[in-house]
């Protein structure tokens, strides 16, 4: 406590600027550098997360195959370094069992916390047999794959999985496909977790792999490289089920003419399956099914125990009956079923709400205006709700879940430059009240922790955790080999 | 400055940067070294996520000179598969990590896309090519 005081002296003395960042993802990230180049010496961020290791989805989203993708981790790894930059991880912000912290805590404690907590649930299919064994969304098998400790102990077995159909059509939908389809070996060299990569091993070659998708190749929200990818170097054999799954409207046909990236899909699709007319089904092949003009309508459970045994989907027509004459996907009362293992949900993300923050619902995202937390909901016709006062927000948890990485630099651009905006009014707050010599700061937090005897991971203790990792790869050839239980990471970083 | 010991006994050309707040950087880019590498080098401040291995768009340059831009050797499909999905998206857009500098770009004024509000995040839309 007694550092605490003194620390915080000196701060008002300076008039620096006490910044908690809740979140190490990207949007976190580039929030800091943001930060640290505007204020210069006037500013200190505490950074925090649940986890003891940083980076967000770029260690536990970003696909293994995609290390250069990475490689922003050097960057975020000097930022985190910047004696400015109090890195706290292993820290869970919120209330209730298993909270480390509450936004009120850090709240008291700085002059401004920027909400970067991500997006960590998922949006439902809301069809009868989703819930129960065989039913996974992407996040889950993807945080499997890439060794977050949340997943680590998810009961699948790919080993018995001959088919999957995926829900979606988005690029998660294709990294899922990837690991799912790609011979094992692709995956020897990355930092794809030991217990999946095993699974892949073991089971082998021949699978298929359906993308489910409600509307046309058009509108599939995968991006080029990632289905050039997946079409040309993971020894798959493309196939649409009827061909006129390929086929598109007048409308879209305009749009494919105007748009590089849709033609590019499109191109990419029908290629891939005329390539492929020639390489027999079954036994070993790697069979990806485009599944569009297909809306999933009911998990089918008759295989052992309920067990997943296909997917329902009616056939559907896309019509302009959307707002503006927007295609939409409407049902046609014919149906199919696709004979399945498993089905995985690639239909987006979700945030989570925080105690003591204002959450909309319906878009699973915290209502915002420029990056500044509003005390409410906007509702339609009534006045907008005012800022919370020392309150911000930043990527996905902010703008909902899509973009690329730098995607959240421009988001974390305006954030930071709200936050800018407000350097006086957030300086003057808590002063002569709360903090006549200014907040805690990271030290205060540091305290806080330390006599709750919450194990925090320092900067310097995540460094020894990167290191380990890295031998330990290095060791068997590959990347990265990944720890995944939180008790082994702190065990490492000596923290426990 | 630093730049200048760099190149010494190289051959260079001039580039001008402008940057987000519109301030312009003319600097002496060596041939062959890409214009991210040469931003980087003198301080200039441009992204590049993935450090020039054509996996982010976050290195993103937009030709001032639209016959400047036309003497840049053609981008490759890779490269435009990742320029598509680059903030801010021009006629005369191309990633920094992927251009060289070469004689005929001497004097190329290239300017590093700004964010304001009314371009905001995923409400824009990229520009056909
Ligand atoms: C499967 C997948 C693959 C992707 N692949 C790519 C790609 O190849 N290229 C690309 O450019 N983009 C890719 N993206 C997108 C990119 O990962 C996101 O745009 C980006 O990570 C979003 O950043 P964020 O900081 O908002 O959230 P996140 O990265 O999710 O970071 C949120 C952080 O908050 C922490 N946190 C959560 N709750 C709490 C709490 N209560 N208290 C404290 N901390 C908490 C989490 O541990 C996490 O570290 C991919 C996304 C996914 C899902
Ligand atoms: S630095 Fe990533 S594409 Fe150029």
């Amino acid at each position: 406590l007694a550092l605490g005081r003194s620390f915080a002296t000196d701060a008002a003395d300076s008039g620096k600027l006490h910044v908690c960042v809740v979140g190490a993802g990207p949007a976190g990230f580039y929030t800091i550098d943001k930060l640290l180049k505007r204020y210069g010496d006037k500013v200190h961020v505490t950074l925090v997360d649940r986890l003891p290791t940083p980076f967000g989805l770029v260690r536990s989203g970003v696909a293994p195959d995609h290390q250069d993708t990475k490689n922003v981790t050097n960057q975020f790894s000097g930022l985190a370094a910047d004696p400015r930059v109090t890195f706290l991880g292993h820290v869970r912000v919120g209330a209730g069992p298993g909270a480390d912290v509450s936004l009120g805590e850090l709240r008291e404690r700085h002059h401004a916390v920027v909400l970067s907590y991500g997006a960590e649930s998922d949006r439902r299919l809301g069809i009868p047999g989703e819930d129960g064994p065989g039913v996974l969304s992407a996040r889950e098998l993807v945080w499997w794959y890439n060794g977050h400790p949340d997943m680590r102990d998810l009961p699948i077995d790919l080993t018995q999985v001959r088919s999957v159909a995926i829900c979606g059509i988005g690029n998660v939908a294709l990294d899922c496909a990837r690991a799912l389809l790609a011979p094992a070996a692709r995956f020897g060299p990355t930092d794809l977790a030991a217990h999946a990569l095993q699974q892949l091993q073991a089971s082998g070659g021949g699978r298929e792999v359906h993308l489910v998708a409600r509307r046309g190749p058009v509108q599939a929200a995968c991006t080029p490289k990632e289905l050039k990818e997946l079409l040309t170097e993971c020894g798959v054999a493309a196939r649409v089920a009827a061909p006129e799954q390929l086929s598109v409207s007048a409308a879209d046909a305009a749009e494919m003419k105007a748009t590089r990236i849709k033609r590019r899909v499109h191109e990419l699709v029908s290629k891939g399956v005329a390539d492929s007319k020639g390489v027999p089904s079954g036994g070993e092949a790697r069979e990806l099914y485009f599944q569009f003009y297909r809306s999933p309508v009911e998990v089918l459970r008759g295989g052992p125990g309920g067990s997943v045994s296909g997917l329902k989907v009616e056939v559907t027509e896309v019509r302009p009956e959307g707002p503006g004459g927007a295609p939409v996907a409407v049902g046609s009362g014919r149906f199919e079923t696709l004979p399945c293992q498993l089905v995985l949900k690639s239909i987006g993300y979700r945030g989570l709400p925080m105690e003591g923050v204002p959450f909309d619902a319906k878009k699973g995202v915290v209502p915002n205006e420029a990056g500044r937390v509003l005390q409410a909901v906007p509702a339609a016709g009534a006045a907008p709700p005012a800022p919370e006062p020392g309150l911000y927000v930043v990527g996905w948890l902010k703008r909902g879940p899509t973009g690329i990485i730098g995607t959240n630099l421009v988001d974390a651009e305006d954030t930071a430059a709200s936050v800018i905006a407000d350097t006086d009014a957030l300086l003057t707050a808590g002063r002569g009240r709360a903090w006549p010599q200014g907040p805690a700061g990271a030290p205060g937090l540091a305290a806080l922790l330390g006599g709750r005897g919450a194990a925090a991971v320092g900067w310097g203790g995540w460094r020894r955790l990167d290191e380990a990792e890295v031998a330990a790869g290095k060791a068997g050839g590959r990347a990265r080999e990944k720890v995944t239980r939180v008790p082994e990471m702190l065990r490492i970083a000596g923290v426990a | 400055h630093a730049a200048a010991a760099d190149t010494e006994g190289q051959e260079t050309i001039t580039v001008t940067f402008i940057d987000k707040e519109g301030k312009e950087h003319t600097v002496k880019a060596p041939i062959g070294k890409s214009l991210l590498e040469v931003a980087h080098d003198n301080e200039i401040d441009l992204e590049g996520a993935c450090e020039g291995s054509l996996a982010c768009s976050t290195c993103h340059l937009i030709f001032e000179d639209e016959e400047l831009y036309k003497k840049v050797p053609e981008a490759t499909e890779d490269e435009l598969d990742m320029l598509d999905l680059a903030f801010g998206l021009t006629d005369t857009s191309r990633l920094g990590c992927q251009v060289l500098a070469a004689k005929e770009l001497d004097g190329a004024r290239v300017r590093i896309p700004a964010a304001s509000r009314n371009f905001y995040v995923d409400g824009h839309k990229p520009k056909p090519h």
